[in-house]
Formats: C-alpha cells, sequence, structure tokens
C-alpha cells in the first residue's frame, strides 16, 4: 500500500519535527551537561514558550516568526531567575536533589498555569505555503521550524566553541575546580548555562507552537520526549539530543505507515528505558569515547 | 425604647411567619458535572448553557406544576474537568451533600458510564445527553435514560448519503481511541461494508494527538477518497486544519463532534465541505408534542448566549425538557414513577423523536431519535452549517466533490 | 529483633490499630457515606504513600512511577471479575501477586541504575506500560473496561459492596502501616537505611544490597496491586488515562516527603493531610487544582530546607515523640 514516495514523505516529516524535538531536549543536555542538574521544569519552559507565542500574536499582533528573539530572551532571564530560586542550593548534591527541586517548581508553574487557563486547547494558526512531492505535502511551517532549528543549533554550536563567554561555560562544565582556578566566575557561568537551556526549551515550545494546538498539559508530553530523545543521545550531549531527535524523527516516519500509530509510544518507551539501563551514555557512546564524569 | 424594639421585632417575625406559607417553594434540585476545564470543555459547557435554558424558562413560567404545588428547579454542578476520577467522587456528592434527586449526565460516553455507577447504585434517575455510546446501556442500568440518538447510528447518514452520490468509494476510518469513537466507527464500518463500500484503512490514535501527519500521509497511501471519523472537538478540529494542510483530496470528510460547534468556523477554509453528523440542526422541522418548535429553541437560546446554536446545546435542553414531562405525567417526583413514565414516553420534540428500549439488554437504549448530516458551505462568501440530509430535512444540497 | 512481645510493647502498634479502628468505624455511625467516600480515598492515598516510603524514605530510591502497580492491579482484578467471574478477593490477591511478580521483572533491569537514572527509569517504565495496555486488546485497549452491576450481586448488591470495599481498603491501609513498621524495625530495614546512607559502602559491609532492593521494590508493589485492584472494582470502570495517571504517583512522593520520608506515620500523615487539601479544593472553581501549587511550593522548601518533612520538624521540637509516633 505504502509506495515508496510515501515512505519517503513519511521519513522527511518525521526528520523535520524531529528536529524540533531534538532542539527541545538540547536544553536538558546542556544543563546535565554542565551541571548534572536533571531540569524537570522543562515541560514548564516548553509550555512557556507556547503561551508567549500564543500572548505575543495574540495580543500584540507581532508576526509570528519574529517572537522567536524575544521568546529566547526571555527564556534566558527565566532560566537564572529559575536557577538562583532551584538549582543553586543543589550543586554538587546528588542530581536527585535538583530533580526534586526543579520537580517542585514545575508543580508550582502547571498548577498556576491551570489555574489561569485551565486546559482549553490553544491555536496560533500559521499558514505557509508547503512542498508537494505527488500526493503528499510538507506543511511550510515543519520546514519553516525545521531550518529554524538548525539555525539555532548552529548557532549555539558557534557559542560554545567560537566564544569566550562558551569556551568558559564548557571549561565549567568540564572540571568546575579548574576553571575556578583560572579566574572563571563559576557560579555566574552555571545561572548562564541554566538560563541557555530554558532558552532553547522556551524556542522549541515556540516552534511546536507553530506546529501543533497546546494546553497548559502539553509541556509533559514533550518533557516526556525530551527525555527519550536525550537518554537516547546521551546525557550532557546537546548535539547529541540533536541527533536523538532527528532519530526519534526518523523512527517515527519509518515505522508510522507500517503500524498503528498507538503503538510507536510503547517502542520508543520501551527504548528509553532499555537505553538507560544498557547504555547510559546515549546510544552514541557507543562509538565514540565517553565523556569524563 | 428598647421594649418597642423587641416587640416589633416579634411581630414582625410572627408576620413574616404566618405569611411565608403562600410563598414556600419547592424545589427540585438537578445535579450534574460538566467539563468546564479539560478537552471536552467546549462541547460540554454548550450542553450545559443548554440545560440552563431550559430551567430559566420553567422557572419563569412559574417551575414544574405538579398537582397544586409548584416546583422550581435548581441546578448543583461541579467541574468534572473531563476526568473519569473526579465524576464518581462528584456525583456521590451531588446525591448525599447536595440531596439531588435528578441528575444530567457529565459530556461524553466514558464520564457517562462512570457517572453511573453512582447514580444506579442510589437509585437516582440520570438523563443522558451527552453520552452516545450503547455499551452503557447493557450494564443492567434501570434509571438511566438516553435522550439522544445511540453512538451506533451516528455514520448511519453519512453513508446513506454517501450511496446517494456514488456506488463505488474507498474510505479511511481514523478515530480517536475513546469509547465513543470507537462505537461509532465499529458499526459504521459494517455499515459501509453491507452498502459496498470498500475499507481503505481503519486506525485509531489517542485522544490527545496533535500531530497527525503520520496518519494523515497513510490515509494519502491508502488511496482513500472519503474520510469518516475523529473524536470530539480539540482532535476533530486539528485533524480538519491538518488534513487540509497537507492537500489531502477527498470527496467526502465526515468528522465526529468538532464541525458541529460554532467555533468551527475559525478554521476558515479548512471547515469548507466538511460535513458532521449531528443529533440537531436549527432548521430541522420536527413537529413538537410539548415544548418549543426548533425556531423557537434556537431564538431563546441566542438571545439568551448570544452565540450560535449547535446539537450539544439542543441536547442539553431536551435533557430537562423530557424529564419535565416525565414528572408532570407521573404527576410525581418519586424516582420509580418518574423512571415508569420515561420508560413509556412515545413522543415527539424540537428535538426529534423520543422512545427508550425497555429490554434487560439495553435498557435506556434510545431507539426513536435520528440524525442527521450537516456541512459546512460558503454561502454569499459566509461560512455557514447546512442541513444536507436527509432530503426531506435538507437546506442546501450535499457538496460532494474533491477539495 | 521481631517477637511479638517487643512489638505488643511499642506504643506505636496500638496507634495503627487506633487509626484503623478510627477509619472503619467513624463513617459506620449513622451509615454517613460522605465521610466514607472521603476516608476512603484518605486510605488509598495513605497506602500509595506508605508503600512508597519503603522504597523512597528507607531505601532512598525515588520511585517516580508508582502508581503502575496500583493501575496494573486494578487491571488484573477488573479483568478476572469481569473476564474470569473470579469473586473479588480472589481476583485481587492474584492480582496483587501478579503485579509482584511483574514488579520483580522490571526490577531487575532497572534497579542497577541510581539515582536520578533511576527515578527517570520508573517513569519510563509507568509510560510504557499505559502505552502498552492502551493498545492491549482484551483489556480494552483505550477504552478500557465497563464492569456490569451484577458484578456486585455476590457482595450483596452495589450498596452493601461499597461498604465491604471501603472496610477491606481501610485492612489494606492498616497492613501497609504495619508492614512499613515491621520492615523499620527489622534488620531488613537497617539494610535499607544502609543503602540509601551509602550503598557501596553498605554492599562492602556486607549488606546484599542487589537482593535488597529487588525485594523492597517487590514487596512495595503488593499492597497497591490490591488496593488498585478494589478500588477500580468499586468505581466499576477501568481506562489506562486513570490507572496510569503520573499525577497519582506525583502525590504519592510529593505527600511521602511532606510528610516525613523514612518515617512509618510520616507518609500517612502527609497523605491524610494532602487529601483533606484535595477534597477541599476539589469544588472550589478557581482553586480546582491548587492542591499542586501549594504542594509543590511545600515540596521545594522541604528539599531545600527541611528534607525530614513534617515529622522531622516535630522530632526536632519534641525528641520524645520519637518513641511514640514512629
Amino acid at each position: 500500500m505504502t509506495t515508496m514516495i510515501g515512505l519517503f514523505a513519511s521519513l522527511v516529516d518525521g526528520l523535520l519535527v524531529g528536529s524540533v524535538y531534538g532542539l527541545a531536549a538540547m536544553g536538558i543536555s546542556l544543563i546535565w551537561g554542565v551541571m548534572d542538574v536533571i531540569n524537570l521544569t522543562h515541560g514548564a519552559m516548553i509550555v512557556a514558550g507556547m503561551f508567549s507565542l500564543y500572548l505575543l500574536v495574540d495580543t500584540l499582533g507581532v508576526p509570528v516568526y519574529l517572537t522567536l528573539p524575544p521568546i529566547f530572551i526571555g527564556g534566558l532571564i527565566v532560566g537564572i531567575a529559575l536557577y538562583w530560586i532551584a538549582v543553586h542550593h543543589m550543586i554538587g548534591q546528588p542530581p536527585l536533589m535538583s530533580l526534586l527541586s526543579t520537580f517542585a517548581v514545575n508543580l508550582v508553574l502547571i498548577g498556576l498555569g491551570t489555574a489561569k487557563w485551565g486546559t482549553v486547547l490553544f491555536n496560533v494558526p500559521v499558514s505557509l505555503p508547503g512542498a508537494s512531492i505527488g500526493r503528499y505535502t510538507f506543511p511550510g511551517t515543519h520546514i519553516a521550524a525545521a531550518l529554524l532549528t538548525a539555525a539555532i543549533a548552529f548557532l549555539l554550536y558557534l557559542f560554545l566553541f567560537h566564544t569566550r563567554p562558551g569556551k568558559a561555560v564548557r571549561a565549567v562544565s568540564g572540571n568546575r575546580e579548574a576553571a575556578e582556578l583560572v579566574g572563571i566566575p563559576t557560579t555566574r557561568m552555571l545561572a548562564f548555562a541554566f538560563g541557555l537551556g530554558v532558552a532553547l526549551a522556551c524556542v522549541s515550545g515556540m516552534l511546536i507552537g507553530t506546529l501543533f494546538p497546546f494546553t497548559v498539559l502539553s509541556g509533559d508530553a514533550y518533557q516526556l520526549k525530551s527525555f527519550v530523545v536525550t537518554v537516547l543521545g546521551g546525557l550532557g550531549n546537546p548535539a547529541g539530543a540533536l541527533i536523538g531527535g532527528i532519530a526519534i524523527g526518523l523512527f517515527e516516519g519509518l515505522t508510522a505507515p507500517f503500524i498503528p500509530v498507538n503503538w510507536t509510544l510503547v517502542f520508543e518507551f520501551v527504548l528509553f528505558v532499555v537505553v538507560l539501563i544498557a547504555f547510559p551514555g546515549g546510544l552514541l557512546s557507543l562509538r565514540l569515547p565517553r565523556r569524563a564524569g | 425604647m428598647k421594649r418597642f424594639c423587641v416587640i416589633a421585632l416579634g411581630v414582625a417575625s410572627g408576620a413574616i411567619l404566618i405569611a411565608s406559607p403562600a410563598f414556600a417553594e419547592d424545589t427540585i434540585t438537578i445535579g450534574m458535572t460538566l467539563s468546564k476545564t479539560g478537552s471536552l470543555n467546549v462541547d460540554s459547557v454548550a450542553e450545559y448553557k443548554g440545560s440552563e435554558l431550559w430551567r430559566d424558562q420553567v422557572n419563569k413560567a412559574g417551575g414544574i406544576k405538579i398537582g397544586n404545588k409548584h416546583y422550581m428547579v435548581k441546578f448543583v454542578d461541579y467541574d468534572d474537568q473531563s476526568q473519569g476520577s473526579r465524576v464518581q467522587q462528584l456525583y456521590t456528592r451531588l446525591i448525599v451533600q447536595d440531596h439531588a434527586q435528578f441528575l444530567f449526565s457529565p459530556y461524553s460516553s466514558g464520564l457517562t458510564a462512570t457517572a453511573a455507577v453512582i447514580t444506579e447504585q442510589y437509585g437516582k434517575i440520570m438523563l443522558d445527553g451527552g453520552g452516545a455510546e450503547g455499551k452503557i446501556f447493557e450494564l443492567g442500568n434501570k434509571y438511566l435514560f438516553q435522550c439522544i440518538t445511540a453512538a451506533d447510528h451516528y455514520l448511519t447518514g453519512a453513508i446513506d448519503a454517501l450511496k446517494e452520490k456514488t456506488e463505488t468509494a474507498s474510505i479511511a476510518f481514523v478515530y480517536s481511541d475513546d469509547p465513543f469513537s470507537k462505537a461509532v466507527v465499529a458499526a459504521a464500518r459494517k455499515q459501509a461494508a453491507a452498502a459496498g463500500f470498500k475499507e481503505a484503512m481503519i486506525e485509531s490514535y489517542p485522544p490527545s494527538t496533535t500531530d497527525f501527519s503520520p496518519i494523515i500521509n497513510k490515509i494519502i497511501s491508502s488511496g482513500a477518497d472519503v474520510f469518516m471519523g475523529g473524536g470530539h472537538y480539540p482532535d476533530g478540529a486539528t485533524l480538519a486544519r491538518q488534513l487540509y494542510d497537507q492537500r489531502v483530496k477527498l470527496k467526502q470528510t465526515t468528522i465526529l463532534v468538532a464541525p458541529d460547534s460554532p467555533k468551527f468556523k475559525s478554521l476558515g477554509d479548512a471547515s469548507l465541505d466538511v460535513t458532521v453528523p449531528s443529533q440537531w440542526e436549527p432548521a430541522v422541522t420536527y413537529k413538537p408534542d410539548f415544548g418549543p418548535t426548533p425556531k423557537e429553541f434556537a431564538k431563546a437560546y441566542e438571545d439568551a448566549f448570544h452565540t450560535g446554536v449547535d446539537y450539544h446545546a439542543a441536547s442539553g435542553y431536551i435533557e430537562g425538557l423530557l424529564l419535565q414531562h416525565a414528572i408532570e405525567q407521573a404527576e410525581s417526583i418519586d424516582a420509580e414513577k418518574v423512571a415508569a413514565q420515561l420508560n413509556k414516553m412515545d413522543v415527539s420534540t424540537f428535538f426529534g423523536k423520543y422512545k427508550v428500549a425497555t429490554g434487560a439488554k439495553d435498557h435506556g437504549l434510545q431507539e426513536a431519535h435520528q440524525m442527521v448530516l450537516a456541512q459546512w458551505q460558503k454561502k454569499n462568501g459566509e461560512l455557514k452549517l447546512e442541513m444536507v440530509w436527509p432530503d426531506a430535512a435538507k437546506t442546501s444540497d450535499f457538496v460532494f466533490a474533491q477539495r | 529483633m521481631l517477637d511479638a512481645g517487643t512489638i505488643l510493647r511499642r506504643p506505636f502498634f496500638w496507634i495503627v490499630a487506633a487509626i484503623i479502628a478510627a477509619f472503619a468505624i467513624t463513617p459506620s455511625i449513622g451509615q454517613n457515606v460522605e465521610l466514607r467516600e472521603d476516608l476512603l480515598l484518605a486510605a488509598v492515598y495513605i497506602t500509595l504513600a506508605s508503600n512508597l516510603n519503603l522504597i523512597l524514605g528507607y531505601a532512598g530510591y525515588v520511585n517516580f512511577g508508582s502508581i503502575v502497580f496500583f493501575g496494573l492491579g486494578g487491571y488484573f482484578t477488573v479483568y478476572f471479575v469481569s473476564v474470569l467471574r473470579w469473586n473479588l478477593v480472589a481476583a485481587s490477591l492474584v492480582g496483587g501477586i501478579a503485579v509482584s511478580v511483574l514488579a520483580f521483572v522490571f526490577g531487575l533491569g532497572i534497579l542497577r541504575l541510581r539515582g536520578a537514572y533511576f527515578a527517570l527509569a520508573t517513569i519510563g517504565v509507568n509510560e510504557a506500560v499505559q502505552a502498552f495496555v492502551t493498545n492491549f486488546g482484551p483489556w480494552g485497549g483505550g477504552t478500557g473496561i465497563y464492569l456490569s452491576t451484577e458484578l456486585f450481586m455476590p457482595l450483596g448488591g452495589p450498596a452493601k459492596a461499597l461498604w465491604i470495599i471501603y472496610y477491606a481498603l481501610v485492612g489494606i491501609m492498616g497492613l501497609s502501616l504495619y508492614l512499613s513498621f515491621f520492615i523499620k524495625i527489622s534488620k531488613f530495614g537497617l539494610g535499607l537505611l544502609a543503602i540509601s546512607g551509602n550503598e557501596d559502602a553498605a554492599a562492602i559491609l556486607g549488606v546484599p544490597t542487589p537482593r535488597y532492593k529487588a525485594m523492597v521494590y517487590c514487596i512495595s508493589a503488593f499492597l497497591p496491586a490490591i488496593a488498585g485492584g478494589l478500588y477500580f472494582f468499586k468505581s466499576a470502570f477501568i481506562q489506562p488515562s486513570d490507572a496510569f495517571d503520573l499525577n497519582l504517583s506525583t502525590e504519592a512522593i510529593v505527600t511521602a516527603m511532606l510528610g516525613g520520608q523514612g518515617t512509618v506515620i510520616g507518609p500517612a500523615l502527609g497523605a491524610y493531610l494532602y487529601e483533606e487539601l484535595r477534597g477541599w479544593l476539589l469544588t472550589s472553581d478557581t482553586f480546582a487544582n491548587f492542591q499542586l501549587v501549594i504542594s509543590g511550593a511545600l515540596l521545594l522548601v522541604i528539599v531545600l530546607f527541611a528534607p525530614g518533612g513534617l515529622m522531622g520538624w516535630l522530632y526536632r521540637q519534641w525528641p520524645t515523640l520519637k518513641k511514640v509516633l514512629e
């Protein structure tokens, strides 16, 4: 029944959407890699991005894709604030403690969100001309989201590897004491890195908001997906997260034409658990040398 | 001065006490939960408003009359957040703490089933205007009465309308994995096969799905030219939009529930030509044995709430109207007597016919009410929901063409 | 050591008995159905929190997906009763055992993980099971299983059945508290606490850590599974989204930590107070979900400043309390 073109269309669409999942996961991965903290406010931050998109477009009439920069900056600020509230005390303690503290903050944020907006479905209508192959169409929004994701990933790479602050962040994640000895203000760098991770979450939320409708509770599902992706790519490896996202997207695209959509979730979570148990460094760690620490 | 006040107070209270019996009101308390929040909120709130309209009209006319007494209608309601776990707790509270004598169902089959467990345990009558699935009525319930067409017949009209247009068609059945949609499609498949149509594909999706592109790609691959399915408002609306965005070539797109809401119009071009099986449309020509005519109901609703009317609102109203009629016929609010009335009533209202099954295996299942098929069409540049089937009731011709 | 004499002499044994009696007797006076519904939910929450405490408070492993035992227990019981026509007692007991066996199997895989990895894995297990059950035809898939009213007849009809189930759940709650108590004062419990303190050191000192971890994970599954069976039988309807609701897991963690993890009465107290708060907020339109905000805020405070929870604070104020309220 499914032709080659059909399969190709499915794969390409999987790749497009998967890259956005990868972007979402990069936020978790960065924070985990730099400071050994698993950020469970991630879901709430994705939702924050979605709602910021909605509010900016609906109330202020900002053109959809122009909301990206302010949302990024907003995320950065909120992230830094979150760091000081919930995370700073937990640095150096077992990751479980920061897991719980960020989890607590997540409860508060989602609770406040549902109190304000209930669980009503919100939608930001975006129409862009898509691309077609035969009878299959790739919605323009999917293409735009993927392109923006690529751009952001590239910018992040440039930042981390070719700028002073970026290198400082990497230094802190490698060896905090050494970084301190060299005169890097580590605490500020940690706060900044956390802010960066949250900003990535918000922006991915914004992009997802251009693709699908959402509620205050949507963040949970994407947070879970982010974890699956992050674990696949290796906690602490942002590049791996992006690749993991694309891999999940391709996996979904590959299986969707052949098995009922309902089963993909089962596979993903089983894969998640298996990878956690068997390859804690992520699937990529099979080929590349394990990160120290 | 003080003594004067005390005496005056005493006289005043005495006067009030003597005078009050004349103003004493009996009330009938009706309990229900609705989905003020949660995914079912759009449809549920519309249904609630319909019930409210009925209550306000009845109270304005002096209440429900039994013999010499007038009973004002009072609602007690809670938000079930579209969640089954809250429903049981809340219905128990409605019966035990709020002393509700009658209940209206929550919105949707799943929630109605959960609520029915409680109302049956306490022997309280519940009018079901929001749960279409037939399975609920196979569980041995005695006090549950369905006012709307059962799920099995939801898509009968769509299939018959299709048969009038073509002998061959390839149908893609894609539906939400919830009790209602599953029951609808299960019955529809059989009816489609009996009508000689091909089944291009059949698949369900989790109700919370927002990304339909994998399934839509499958629909395209299957070569289907007709789509039937959906679920409730959120997924139905999203499906409609994404089917449009991915330019799927369909001659008929029938989506459950969602397109009937006035909100669906906001999808713009994506809503064009989408058909929906409807429990009721304003333009139906049923002649009521009692209660308002379709036009009167529609106008009253729009005047009261300043928003378009849909079949959910009508089903909310009909729950109250049928209960009122049963109470008046029984001349009592005793559950057994009212239930006996609801069992034997065979009537016609603005909403259509009402008659329930009374056998042990399907007690309470609605047998007489029928669906109509409505379609979004552009008239004078404006999107309007027109009735296109059955022929006797239609306001416009069924548009059957590639989008 | 665990001998009858020692146990009966500890005041806490009698305190638990008093709690069980209170739960059983107060709604029975005047057949107060409202109070019964309220206390029923409280009993369920207490059961979940207490059993979670075995692995969270004693062994120091955060099980984010503890609800999976409750849900699976519910499904097994409902399936046995409706399809195989077993009676409720047999169904729930076998369900409890089946879930413990499954817990053992899951445990084999995920108990090698530590700390945060373990926590994430438990979420994965819950989600995978939920996704699987949603597709599993014999268990009704996404639509779930309905129980017809006639299944309540062996218990004397729906009204009577609700009372019987209530007493049964109170019994399960009581067993959970006693289980928690006995483990705490046993060698097994000591081993668990050692694992929580420093697992590697414990292993070196001779605590059979893998075995203990597997045991506690299995044990923590048994009573919640039975509770789930009873609860969903009472509801006469089970579906995946209700059975595997991560929110309930969350609430179990929050209440256990709020009350004071690692103590016996702490999680029970936390669960009870939380359930009362939740019930109170249930009917308030604006604040219907506020119990999550409040508990989130409290959890944050506890994690940051007072990991001992309510009992930790109480113990500091009145140290003698430790001997009485365990």
